[in-house]
């Protein structure tokens, strides 16, 4: 008998118990009730500001637009959000897992329970890109709501030229946008929870991803380098605005899909294999 | 850590080496030369060129290039682009043509008898130079490319002499007449010199006046180009006119009248631009400086890049040289690209590469260069989503359908007729292109100004649009024109979006007409073939043909007349090229690579971070014969078995003392035996491997190799078994150093030493939790490896409690079980709650708990599963006296069951009163191991009282005071 009976590597540290761990802790709560706030914040902010007086612009802003439908509202609640607001929301929840756990001592108990180390990895990883995915989700899911209840369900007005699309034809793009969203964020989650895997301070860990995500935006303001920012992983962040186009423009997700799963696989695997031969020390 | 960082460091700096050691191209230096030339109908004119020629930077021999500069430029504007060609493997000879730059003589128009017979004796001078490719004796192999003037030099030279062997014209003209005299009328008589074919082309020996189409007679004076063209202020050099001209000094005043014209254009030119009309002798002149009356003698493969945006010349006159050219047989490709005359040089790499392919292919005879296509056109791309960039696309033909398009399509008009006015004298004039300036004006895509004047236009317009629409040509309409005399009438083509956006002008592009109303009859009909342009209506967008009295860029009549237009025919006529299609570009290679790419490193760097390393710090050099790298036991740990078992071999003291062989201190083997420290032998051991731990050598090979020799091997009875542990702090110092001892089941063993012995770093180490360095630890026989199955066997409370501050304590120990996997049943939840005794503070969150409360929680998680060996960590801190003494109750009830309890602890007293056993660490060393009693046993007495492990502790450690 070399194990306690009942003791299986494949049964520790289940995604269930997991996600319960993580769901009760304030961080958590106050992201997803500040993400699931934002939607109505937008709507009192619009109710309540002056109507624009003038709608002859050449050019549509999807600001503009955010008081035409629910779905415009949407998209503009996510175009706003989706440059930080969401990234902090992911470095978050995969940078904090880890590092939070080394920084209550628990994951020294959980290592000597044991669950073996790819396998807490593996199974912190899941929950938190989960949790990450909801953040991402609801956030636009809301904002559908509360722009469809203060604004009404409209067809779609396209930011540029200003043309109408049915709503019916626009929910498969609006899944599309927010599937982009996921997976432009991936490479977000991945530098986090490299970082999540080294540190014991998880706001180390998220100040890390968060402060090396600002770094690449203000890279890519630098026009020098060419074609060579196509490269960093914030550059294609907002091609998602490509699915609203009338006509639907893959090339830009595609590359920024190429680029943020790069990223992540080289990070994560990165993180696999520090955790793997690292000194628990904390 | 710092390996990587030094792996990354030398990676840059063998990059950084090789960037800036890897040999570059070599550079192309110029020398520069005054050729001097003979020309003049009679060949009497002596001229002096400024020439620069570029020999090939490799060396050896390379076919020659002619750059010819535009109109007011010099042999400097080339400057860049031979410097760029020549590196390419090309002989590049830059020259100022007559009466340009530091030069000689007078401009004459790119004239047969002038400016051709000047570079006909340039191509005599390549041919004599060493590093020119000859086709034949004085028959260099020799291109020729060049913009507007420059262009036009190419055409006349490449006609007037053979040896030309490729040329790419670029924005140049057909017919000069046409170009500053356009009529783009076909009357029912007549045709339009763009419409007319040029395919049966006269005999170049025959007088250009003699077939002047009645287009250019009647042409409509396009001044503010001539102005331009002609003046000696500005250049069509749009970039010279910002600066970076030449200043020549002070004017004479013949050079203030005509510049360095020859002063028959110059006359010439002043008369026409008093008249705005054409005369037979100005039609004469600039006819002879026209290529499409030689075009039909060219016989070099000719690739005519001609620019959208070009009011001077504009696409009709790459068309007509096109169809000569290629009506004599000779391979013509043609490319509309986005720039012209009226500005835009955005595609001047494209340009320069079209251009280098063209010759790669026709001069170097490469058949790998990149394809020409027949027909290429360059068009808005849009935005690339994420630089935000225009991009430009390259759709392509394999063959040019013309003007006219391959296919049609009609759109309706409609519209009444509508009287329109000419103000006197021609002003306010409607806008269409700002020549020379428009470019700058507009910037490079934007649509550009244009202003129709009230009451001087006729407007007509389509339905909205159901289909896009990708216009590719010439469109015609036929309108009809009612009133008196002659109508100088300009007529555009709009592209209408909605109301709240202004219409575009594509490219900016009108088309003059000018219509002849027959006396007596009141009206007549024309075909207006609209400008040629390259434009996509978008679906929804509505077609606007607009007939203005005006525009500012052409010479129009200063008596008032009214007119009326209508449609004689509803229908615009569309040319439409179906066969363009842009190459497909596809997504770029990288984006399926890279994340292929990423996934295979991935791969690598987990499956090579597989194997569990102990591999970071050797053993200390062995300097016994044993070879290095091996790890002796000198001495087995003394098993003083629980139940008393014979301990045949202990020595008196019955101090079992484990320690490495081989270690730094040098101490051998045979040394430690002297030293009197008994080297017991368990007996009472059955199945151990070895017993007799004295014979050094004879265990040298099964210890050998710990990691290997040993695997599986251990005994399944003994909880806890280590040999050899060492591990290194950061900086080198060791943390533990080759420990070796053993634990039986039933014993409670007090782990002694001061702080800094090692003694967490140990109880680390048996959880999995950091490697050894060297050595190993077994628990039930299993080496402890991270996550090491046998973990489960184990009860852990080493530095401090662990829990989720945001839980209860319930909620904890029950998630902290689940996390174990193992069934609930198992888990003896009251047991290990009785021992926490928190009562109802279990379901408040732990972050409320005092330390004592959070200790006793830990322990009891530690308990949790009743696990066979039991490693507890300073478990009595923060625990008052009370607790303390059940806490050792607890303990000692705990191994009765036949449970192992290891327990470190500074409070000696505790120590001697729970437990069975102690081993003493100091430095990471063991110091001494065995059962209490006979710890105590051994001390010598004093004070007057017994023996206490705290006399004996700090004697052992050597911190007597």
């Amino acid at each position: 008998m070399t194990t306690a009976t009942g003791y299986a590597p494949h049964r520790t540290l289940p995604l269930r118990v997991e996600i319960v761990r993580q769901f009760k802790r304030r961080r958590t709560l106050g992201m997803f009730a500040l993400l699931l706030a934002l939607p109505w914040i937008l709507v009192i902010a619009f109710e309540v500001g002056p109507e624009p007086t003038t709608q002859a612009q050449s050019a549509l802003r999807l600001s503009d637009l955010a008081t035409e439908s629910g779905l415009n509202f949407a998209a503009f609640a996510l175009s706003v959000s989706a440059s930080f607001l969401l990234v902090v929301a992911v470095a978050l929840f995969c940078g904090d897992t880890v590092s939070s756990e080394a920084n209550w001592s628990s994951l020294r108990y959980l290592l000597a329970a044991p669950v073996p180390r790819d396998r807490l990895l593996r199974q912190k990883l899941i929950v938190a890109l989960g949790y990450s995915a909801a953040a991402v989700i609801c956030l636009p899911l809301m904002a559908l709501l509360a722009g469809t209840l203060a604004f009404g369900w409209d067809d779609i007005q396209v930011p540029g030229t200003g043309e109408v699309i049915p709503a019916f034809d626009m929910l498969p793009r609006f899944g599309i946008v927010i599937g982009y969203a996921l997976v432009s964020q991936l490479v977000v989650a991945a530098l986090a929870f490299l970082v999540s895997t080294m540190t014991d301070s998880p706001l180390g860990a998220v100040g890390g991803a968060v402060g090396l995500w600002i770094v690449c935006t203000i890279l890519q303001a630098v026009e020098a380098l060419g074609v060579l920012r196509e490269f960093l992983p914030t550059f294609w962040n907002n091609a998602w605005t490509d699915a609203l186009l009338p006509e639907l423009d893959w090339s830009g997700m595609a590359r920024g899909a190429s680029v943020s799963i790069t990223y992540a696989a080289i990070l994560l695997a990165v993180a696999f294999r520090r955790f793997r031969r690292k000194d628990v020390v904390s | 850590m710092k390996r990587v960082a030094a792996v990354v460091a030398v990676l840059a700096l063998i990059g950084v080496t090789t960037w800036l050691v890897w040999p570059s191209a070599p550079e192309a230096r110029g020398q520069d030369q005054q050729i001097t030339v003979v020309d003049g109908p009679a060949d009497d004119q002596r001229v002096e060129l400024d020439t620069t020629f570029f020999p090939p930077p490799g060396g050896g021999k390379a076919p020659a290039v002619l750059l010819a500069h535009g109109f007011g430029g010099s042999k400097q504007s080339m400057r860049d682009q031979a410097v760029r060609l020549a590196e390419q493997g090309y002989a590049v000879l830059t020259w100022s043509a007559r009466g340009f730059g530091r030069s000689t003589g007078q401009i004459a128009l790119n004239s047969p008898d002038y400016e051709v017979k000047d570079v006909k004796q340039l191509i005599d001078w390549l041919a004599k130079r060493p590093e020119v490719q000859l086709d034949a004796s004085n028959d260099p192999r020799v291109g020729m490319a060049g913009g507007s003037y420059g262009g036009a030099i190419a055409l006349m030279t490449a006609a007037h002499d053979q040896r030309v062997d490729a040329i790419v014209p670029q924005i140049t003209w057909s017919d000069l007449a046409d170009a500053l005299f356009p009529n783009a009328a076909a009357p029912p008589t007549g045709g339009t010199q763009a419409a007319q074919p040029t395919s049966e082309a006269q005999p170049a020996s025959s007088s250009p006046a003699a077939d002047q189409p009645a287009g250019v007679a009647s042409g409509v004076f396009k001044r503010m180009w001539a102005g331009i063209f002609f003046g000696q202020g500005v250049s069509l050099d749009t970039m010279s006119l910002l600066g970076g001209r030449e200043s020549v000094g002070p004017l004479t005043a013949e050079q203030a009248r005509c510049g360095r014209f020859m002063p028959a254009i110059c006359d010439i030119y002043q008369q026409v631009a008093k008249d705005g009309r054409a005369s037979p002798e100005a039609v004469e002149l600039l006819r002879k400086s026209s290529p499409i009356t030689v075009a039909g003698q060219i016989k070099a493969p000719t690739l005519l890049i001609q620019g959208q945006r070009d009011s001077l010349f504009p696409l009709g006159h790459a068309d007509a040289n096109a169809k000569a050219i290629a009506a004599a047989g000779t391979p013509v490709s043609l490319a509309w690209f986005d720039g012209g005359h009226d500005g835009g040089n955005g595609e001047a790499d494209w340009l320069f590469d079209q251009s280098a392919a063209w010759f790669a292919r026709h001069l170097k005879g490469e058949e790998s260069a990149p394809a020409v296509s027949a027909f290429t056109v360059t068009r808005d791309g849009g935005r690339d989503p994420g630089t935000r960039q225009r991009i430009r696309l390259h759709p392509e033909a394999d063959s040019y359908p013309g003007l006219a398009g391959s296919g049609t399509s009609t759109v309706e008009l409609s519209g009444p007729e509508q009287n329109i006015v000419n103000p006197p004298g021609g002003a306010p004039a409607s806008i269409s292109t700002v020549p020379g300036i428009g470019g700058l004006l507009g910037g490079q895509n934007s649509p550009g100004v244009s202003i129709d004047m009230p009451g001087q236009s006729a407007t007509f317009e389509s339905r909205p649009l159901t289909t896009p629409l990708q216009l590719t040509g010439s469109p015609t309409v036929k309108v009809k024109v009612s009133g008196k005399g002659e109508a100088t009438l300009f007529a555009k083509l709009y592209d209408v979006a909605d109301d709240a956006q202004p219409p575009t002008l594509p490219a900016g592009l009108v088309a003059p007409v000018r219509v002849t109303i027959p006396e007596g009859s009141g009206s007549a009909e024309a075909t207006i073939s609209l400008p040629a342009v390259d434009h996509r209506f978008a679906a929804g967008h509505r077609l606007r043909l607009v007939v203005t009295t005006t525009d500012m860029g052409y010479a129009t009549p200063v008596e008032p007349a009214t007119y009326q237009v209508s449609l004689a025919a509803n229908s615009l006529t569309v040319p439409t090229v179906g066969t363009l299609a842009a190459a497909p570009t596809g997504v770029a290679w990288w984006v399926w690579a890279m994340p292929l790419g990423a996934v295979v490193i991935a791969a690598i760097l987990l499956a090579t971070g597989r194997t569990t390393s102990r591999t970071r710090l050797r053993p200390a050099p062995v300097t016994s014969s044993d070879g290095p790298g091996v790890t002796k036991l000198t001495a087995e740990v003394n098993g003083t078995t629980a139940g008393g078992g014979s301990s045949a071999g202990a020595a008196d003291d019955g101090l079992a003392v484990g320690t490495k062989s081989g270690d730094v201190n040098g101490v051998s083997a045979a040394g430690v035996a002297d030293d009197g420290l008994a080297v017991g032998t368990d007996a009472g051991m059955p199945g151990r491997p070895t017993s007799a731990s004295g014979d050094v050598n004879g265990r040298g090979a099964d210890t050998g190799d710990a990691s290997g020799g040993y695997t599986g091997a251990g005994d399944a009875d003994v909880p806890l078994e280590i040999s050899g542990l060492t591990k290194a702090y950061r900086n080198g110092e060791l943390a533990v150093d080759g420990l070796s001892f053993r634990v039986e089941r039933g014993q409670v063993l007090g782990l002694l030493g001061p702080n800094g012995a090692g003694k967490t770093t140990t109880m680390r180490m048996m959880m999995g939790l950091i490697h050894p360095d060297a050595g190993e630890i077994r628990i039930f026989g299993e080496r402890v490896t991270p996550g090491a199955p046998v973990l489960s066997r184990l009860g852990s409370f080493v530095e401090g409690p662990g829990f989720l501050p945001h839980l209860s304590g319930r909620d904890n120990i029950q998630l902290y079980w689940a996390a174990t996997g193992r069934p609930k049943a198992d888990a003896h939840f009251d047991e290990a709650l009785e021992i926490a005794n928190l009562g109802k503070a279990l379901d408040r969150a732990v972050r409320t708990y005092s330390q004592g409360m959070r200790q006793r929680l830990a322990i009891a998680q530690a308990m949790l599963g009743l696990p066979d060996l039991l490693v507890l960590d300073e478990p009595t801190n923060g625990l008052d006296p009370p607790q303390i003494r059940e806490m050792r109750e607890v303990l000692k009830r705990y191994a009765r069951d036949g449970r192992t309890v290891i327990v470190s602890s500074h409070m000696l007293a505790e120590v001697e009163q729970a437990c069975s056993h102690v081993v003493v660490m100091r430095r990471g060393r063991l110091v001494s191991t065995g059962p209490v009693s006979t710890l105590l046993g051994s001390a010598a007495v004093t004070n007057g009282h017994g023996p206490r492990l705290e006399d004996v502790f700090l004697d052992l450690i050597g911190d007597k005071t």
